[in-house]
Parts: structure tokens; sequence; C-alpha cells
């Protein structure tokens, strides 16, 4: 029984680490891929049922989609079977490499040993030349030419012979090894990620501050409920989860728990976003750049502030704050509108900034102007008949119609941010549009990735190891000086484990550099 | 003088060593063969030119830095740029192993990708880069993932060249293989050029011309008479190639090509491709998706697509390294890889949707 057992975990591991095992799974990995990049992962059945119809056609898709839907096929790569073969994967990387490595080590620890002479002749490289004067005289030439092909030789005498024998890049013979291991601490990083990290989101208005960043997972009736009671509780308590739980009478650990169930994470600090903007190429609508002023409020205090852009994103207590997309908030009546508006009354050409509700009166310094936003167009554009309109729901191109009043007489204006021409209402009068401000959120994807250092650890390993395993080579070489008096017999026998034809030239070359000098 | 200038010039430099390298191949004079090379070396030092002076040009143009304005930024960018890393990889390898009968099968590789951007009508414009294209990883990512592209088209190439020299019987399975994969390539390579010449449109987007039109001047036709006369005629090219395939062979035997010379090319520049593919493709390539979303994997098409051209590269270094796999077995490994590579590249962009999308727009 325990033989038969023995036996039984030795097939496993054998099947664990053999090569065939990891070419297979290659090819199965390789294959099944291709379908999640077909069929839209986690999208909404409609789509992806038109998707399997233009393969099928239309009649049979439901009943396709239905088999491969119920196969995983439409969240495949968090599907049971896509992970196992990943877990195969990595289990047949580990095995076949404990497996290997003994061997491979003791050949790299391996001190080389000089050859006998019938040894010469099974060598790979094989090279033969015959020089003037005694070998004695030669040694030093022989040593001087290993010395140039970057070998520290050796010396050993027997019956009379001596032979010279060295080795270099003995560790290259590990760099496959060192691949492989990368491989292993990058899904080890990767599982980290996955099991103690939250991937979420925050979307915050201009002016809003969050305590708490929202998990993407769907949730049922009953725990979107939960959320919301609970979310109540933390933000009217400003993030203080202690004083949340005493409010909902709940013990904290519980809360806490029940808080990431309902994908709520508490940050432990607050996010403010002071202003969010997207500057474009020139007067194009084509976006160079979107952009964020976030602050880090932590204990009441502003403890961080930057402009965070789609490349570069905050970081803060562990979270990392990148800038994912973007929106308008819905009531125009919450937007301030912000003016920068010089007169010819105002001194030295000086700007006054204004600062306005919708409706909302403000005079022009200086005169009996009085002015008011009546308008608003997030992407103003004329029409033929010079009438205007809105062509786009996103910010691109804000405007506001400010209707000035002078005594008796009314007038009013488009004004628009990215036209200074229209800045100019009349002489010297100039009201600039500045910023529509709180009309838009900023939408943050917020990170906490316990594992990322050792996916990065991984990566730099990964490039240590394939540049030892595909760019360097152990190569070893022996040299037999034999003969007596005035001619020596130069035997030189060499192998590399990698790219011989490269080695073999720069022997060549340095062979014929000592025959030219021999003669 | 302006980049396109120069390019165009280059352009009409690498023609004139497509025709050399073949009149080359059929007298094998040396004076020939140094009139190829020059063409080849003129031309490459042309486009060179071209490219860094398209790069001050966008420098100049777009409020961005200096490693951002590299001209790899859409898809006329990057098939010119496929087309120079292509040249680099040739040339290496003719001086490397002194032998200009690859410039006969390399250099009308090229040509076809130049006579694609001119048929195709595509924009050649300087666009300014979109916000999440604004960063330090552009230039090594997109650079070195070429390279390998060039590497792995070369070492495609060659297996096929490789198949061509050792297959004599019409039955054999690998005989039918790469007559295949010639006849489909130039059946592909045809329709689209149908697609082309009857819908061209100035201006319009490549991925709005392929998405709208792809074979719907041929198999995909309004008309069933002209859909079944393209599998008609897309059946008979098949025929065609496999039947008069024995031509192929024979040019390749008259050249003095071993068949040993083009294995070892074949695994060459996969072993020289892998280890960049992997450092510039795949970990630069999650080490800036990390910095620019926060996420490092999230397999997008794009991403999964690169996996799976690494998963048959890797396929074949350890098939031939460790199971000893040679000749026609390896050599179908090869082909299929550089169809994974072509899919990663061009598939993904024109044919799928996701966050690289907008890499080509």
């Amino acid at each position: 029984m325990q033989g038969e057992n023995k036996k039984f975990v030795d097939r496993i591991w054998d099947s664990l680490a053999s090569v065939k095992l990891a070419i297979v799974l290659f090819a199965l990995i390789a294959i099944t891929s291709i379908a999640g990049t077909i069929l839209e992962q986690g999208a909404a059945p409609e789509i992806n049922v038109k998707i399997i119809g233009s393969f099928v056609g239309y009649s049979l898709a439901p009943g396709v989609y239905g088999v491969l839907d119920a196969m995983g096929f439409m969240d495949m790569y968090h599907s049971w079977w896509f992970i196992s073969l990943l877990a195969l994967f990595s289990s047949n990387l580990l095995i076949c490499s404990l497996d290997r490595f003994p061997k491979i080590w003791r050949m790299v620890r391996m001190p080389q040993k000089p050859l006998g002479d019938g040894q010469f002749g099974s060598m790979r490289i094989r090279k033969e030349l015959s020089l003037k004067g005694s070998p004695d005289s030669n040694a030093d030439r022989i040593v001087a030419a290993l010395n140039s092909l970057g070998f520290k030789p050796r010396e050993h005498v027997e019956a009379g012979n001596r032979q010279f024998y060295a080795q270099k890049g003995n560790f290259s013979r590990l760099g496959v090894y060192i691949t492989h291991l990368s491989m292993l601490v990058i899904l080890v990083g990767a599982v980290v990620g996955i099991f103690f990290g939250f991937k979420g989101f925050l979307n915050v208005p201009e002016g809003s501050t969050y305590p708490v960043a929202f998990g993407r997972k769907p949730l049922s009736s009953s725990q979107s409920m939960e959320r919301s009671v609970i979310l109540n509780a933390v933000l009217s308590s400003r993030g203080d989860v202690s004083a949340a739980s005493a409010k909902l009478g709940v013990e904290e650990p519980r809360l806490l728990t029940r808080m990431r169930a309902v994908g709520i994470e508490p940050l432990g600090f607050s996010v403010k976003c002071e202003d969010f903007d997207v500057k474009f190429y020139g007067r194009s609508d084509m976006p160079k750049e979107y952009t964020s002023h976030l602050v880090v409020v932590e204990n009441g205090r502003a403890v961080a502030d930057k402009w965070i852009e789609v490349n570069s994103p905050l970081k803060y207590g562990g979270y990392t704050f990148y800038q994912s997309s973007y929106g308008m908030m819905s009531d125009p009546n919450e937007y301030r509108f912000i003016f920068r508006v010089s007169s010819p009354a105002s001194p030295g050409g000086n700007f006054e900034e204004v600062k306005v509700k919708m409706d909302e009166p403000f005079s022009i310094p200086g005169t009996v102007i009085e002015a008011t936003v009546s308008e608003f167009s997030p992407a103003l554009a004329f029409d033929q008949e010079g009438r205007p309109f809105t062509y786009e729901d996103m910010m691109n191109n804000p405007a506001a119609r400010v209707v000035f009043r002078d005594g008796t007489e009314q007038y009013s204006r488009w004004i628009l941010k990215r036209h200074p021409l229209t800045w100019a209402v009349k002489e010297g009068l100039s009201v600039e549009l500045v910023d529509i401000w709180g009309s838009q959120f900023t939408g943050l994807q917020v990170r906490r990735d316990p594992g990322v250092w050792l996916v990065y650890l991984g990566c730099l390993i990964m490039s240590i190891g394939l540049y030892i395993a595909f760019f360097t080579s152990h190569r070893r070489v022996w040299v037999k000086l034999s003969g007596s008096g005035g001619s020596t017999t130069v035997t030189l026998a060499a192998s590399a484990h990698k790219n011989r034809e490269a080695f073999e030239r720069k022997i060549e070359r340095t062979m014929s550099l000592l025959r030219e000098g021999g003669k | 003088m302006d980049s396109s200038l120069l390019f165009g010039f280059s352009t009409v430099l690498y023609f004139i060593a497509m025709i050399t390298y073949i009149i080359y191949l059929a007298f094998r004079s040396e004076g020939i063969g140094v009139a190829a090379t020059t063409a080849t070396v003129v031309g490459f030092a042309g486009q060179t030119a071209a490219f860094f002076m398209r790069w001050k040009e966008f420098y100049d143009m777009g409020q961005m830095g200096i490693l951002r304005a590299v001209p790899l930024t859409n898809l006329y960018e990057s098939l010119v740029f496929f087309v120079w890393s292509l040249i680099l990889i040739y040339l290496i390898v003719e001086f490397k192993f002194k032998n200009r009968t690859f410039g006969a099968f390399v250099t009308p590789v090229a040509g076809l990708a130049l006579a694609f951007i001119e048929m195709s009508g595509m924009s050649k414009g300087l666009q300014p880069l979109v916000p999440a294209l604004q960063s330090n990883w552009l230039l090594v990512h997109v650079f070195m993932s070429f390279i390998a592209y060039a590497t792995f088209a070369l070492s495609f190439s060659t297996a096929i060249m490789y198949m061509i020299a050792t297959t004599e019987k019409k039955s054999e399975g690998a005989y039918v293989f790469w007559t295949l994969t010639l006849g489909l390539v130039i059946v592909v390579l045809s329709a689209m050029g149908l697609d082309f010449l009857k819908f061209r449109v100035a201006g319009m987007q490549p991925e709005v011309l392929i998405k709208g039109f792809l074979f719907k001047a041929t198999f995909l036709s309004g008309s069933p008479a002209v859909a079944f006369a393209s599998y008609a005629a897309a059946a008979l090219v098949l025929l065609a190639v496999w039947n008069y395939g024995g031509v192929f062979r024979r040019i390749i035997s008259t050249v003095g090509i071993s068949p040993d010379m083009l294995d070892e090319i074949t695994y060459k520049s996969i072993a020289v491709g892998f280890p960049i593919f992997t450092l510039g493709g795949l970990i630069f390539g999650a080490i800036w998706a990390d910095q620019a979303w926060g996420v490092y994997w999230s397999w997008d098409p794009k991403e999964t697509w690169s996996l799976i051209t690494w998963f048959v590269y890797a396929f074949f270094l350890h098939a031939r390294l460790l199971r000893g796999w040679r000749g026609h077995k390896i050599a179908i490994v090869a082909v299929v890889g550089f169809v994974a590579v072509i899919f990663t590249y061009l598939g993904v962009n024109l044919l799928l949707s996701g966050l690289h999308s907008y890499g080509s727009e």
C-alpha cells in the first residue's frame, strides 16, 4: 500500500513536471483565451447574443448563448475552469523547475575539469594548429589569446603536456529558472491583489468631499438598501466609522465587515475635488488632458494636494486615485458662474472676479450696469441662421447667456469660455467666463493593491532572467599544447550551450591571429 | 524638405530595391546585388531621417514633451515604422549571413505594407495625442513591440520558405499547409484591395473602412452572384497555388539557401524577438496600464491577444529546445505565431474593441 501510494504520488509529480504538460497548457490557454476576446466580457446578454448570431445564425444564437453562459464564457477569465488552467500552469511551472533545478545547479557549481586525451574529439568545437617554438615558449601567447576571449585559464600538466582550460557564463543555465521564478512571483502578486486589495471608483462633484470609495460588485436589492443606510450614517459622521457605529448601534468591527460586503470602502481620510477641467488642443474639441485638482483631508487638515492627470495619479495612505472618467452634474441651479470683469472704471485695467448662480444679479463695478446669467450651454454652436444650439452634452464649449441692464437699455450676449472674442461685451467692458464651477464631477478609479510591488519585482526579475536566458551562454574551452623543441601542436576543444556558431567564429578569429603571429 | 517628401523618396527606393533583388535572384550577378543593397541602405537611411524629422514636426506642433512626440501614435505611423523595423532586421541578416537572396522575399513584404498604406488612403496627418497616450512609456513600449513584430515577420518568411524548400509531394501535410497559407494571404489581400478600389473614400479612417466595408466588394457582397463568384475565385486561387507550388521550390533550390539555414534563422529571430516582446510589449505595457488606469492586467482584447502570441512563441521555444521538435512541425508553429502577431497588431484594432482601439484612431 505504502509503495503504491508512493508510486501514485510520483506519477502525479512526473506528469506535473513534464514539458509535454507545459506545451499542452500553452496551447489550451492560448486557444481558450481567444473566446474571451470575441465575446464581450461582462456585457449585457443582447450584445453577446448578437455576436454569437453572426457566427451561428440568429435562430441558434440564444441557445448557444445559454450553453456558453452556463460554462462561464461571458466572464471567462474569472471562470472556475480558466482559473484552474492558470493554477495548473503555475503548478507545472513550479514543479517542472523544482524537478530540474538540482541537476542544473550541479552543472553550474561543478568545477571544470581538464580533458583527457580521448575527450578532445567528443567536443562540438575542435580546432588544431601548429606553431613554431617549444610548447613552453608558446604558453604565454596561448594564455594571452584566451584572455582576449574573456577567459581566465587554469593550467593542468599531464604526461608532460600542458593544458589550459577555462569557462565563463555558467550562471547562464539559470536564466530559464530565474524567468520561471519571476512568473510565479507575478502570479503570487496578482493573487495577493485579488484577495487583499480593493478596486473601485469614486465620483466626486466639484467642491464635494468623500471619506469612502465604492466597489464595483453588483448588489442585490436588500444589499442596496443596507448600503444606503450605512452610507448615510458614514457620510453624516464624515467618515468616522466609530461615530457611525454608535449612530447605527452596530459594533465597529461588524460594521466594517458589513461595509465591505456592500461595497463601501472606508478610506481613513477624505478626498475633495476642488476642480475638474478638460484641456483641448487649440480650438479643436480634441481633448489634450483630463485633470482634477484633488485635496486629501485627514483630521480636518489638508495633507496632500495634486492636479492629477490620466497618466499621473495621486497616491495617499495606500490608495491610488486615477483619473478615469467625468460627467455633468444634472442641476444647473447649483452651478457657479465665475466671471472676470473689467470695465473702464476699474482702476489700471484691473479685473474683478465674480461668482454667481443662475439668475443671481451682479453689478459691473464702477458702472450702473447690472447683469444676470439667464441661460447656459455646455457646448454652444451656432447654426447657419445664427441660432445658438447645444451640440454636445459634455462641457466642450461652455457658454453663458448674460443679460445686461444699463438703465433702461437691455441687451444680452452669449459669452463662451474658449472664445475670447465673445468676452468683449462693448467698448471698455469685458466679461470673461472663467469657469462654470460645480457643473462637473470627476470619475476616479480607486485602488489599493498590496500585491503590486510583487508584480513589479517579478517584472524586474523576468527582465534579468530573459536577458541571461537568451543573450548569454555557458562557454567552456580547453587548449592542449603538445610537441617538443621546434614546433608546438595546439589542440583546442570548446563548447557553448547556446549560440555555438558565434562562439566558434570568435575562436576562429583568435586562432588565425595566433597563426599569423606564429609564422 | 519635409518628412513626407523624404519618406516618399525612401518608398521609391524600397520599390527599386524590391525589383533589383528579384532581378538579382534571377541573374545572380554581384553588381546587381550590390545595387539592391545600396538602394535598401539609402532608402533606410532616408526613412530614418524622415522618422526623426516627423518627430520634430510633431514636437513643434503638439504642446508636449519630446519623448511623447514620437511619431508612433496611429495606424499610418505604426505601419511605416513596421516597414522600418523589417528593413532594419533584414539588413542585419544580410550582413550577418552574407546572403542577399532573402531580399527578394522581405522587400516585397515592405512593399505590400507601403502599397496598403497608399491604397487605403488612410489619414497621414499628425494627430495630437489623446490623454491616455501621453506617457513616456509610449516610446519604449511601441518601439520594442515593433522590433519584436519585425523579427517575428522574418521568422514567418523563413518558416514558409523552409516548408517550400523541403516539401515535394502535393499530398504532404506541410505542402498543403504552406500552399493554403500563401493562397489565403493572396486571397485576403486581393479581396481587401478590391474593397479599397470600390469604396475608397478620401480621409476615411481605416477602422471605419474595415468595419464597414471589409469583404463587402467580394465575399459579403449584397449580390449573391458576386459573393458566389468571389468564393469560386478564392477556391481557384488556392487550387492554383497548390498545383503550381513546385515552382516556388525550384526558385528557392536554385538560389542556394539551405533548409538548415532557414530553420536556424527562424529559431534565432524568435529567440531575439521573444524576450524583446515580453519586456517591451507585455511588461512595459502592463506597467504603463498600471500607471494610467490602475490595472496592470485587465484582459482587454489587445492584452489577451499579446498573451496568446506570447504563449504560441513560448510553445515554439519549449517544443524545439526541450521536446526536440524540428522540421515542418516547428515551422508550422512559427507560422501560427505570426498569424497571432498580425491579429494582435491589426485584427484587434480593426475588428475588436477595447482600450487600445484609440491607439490607431
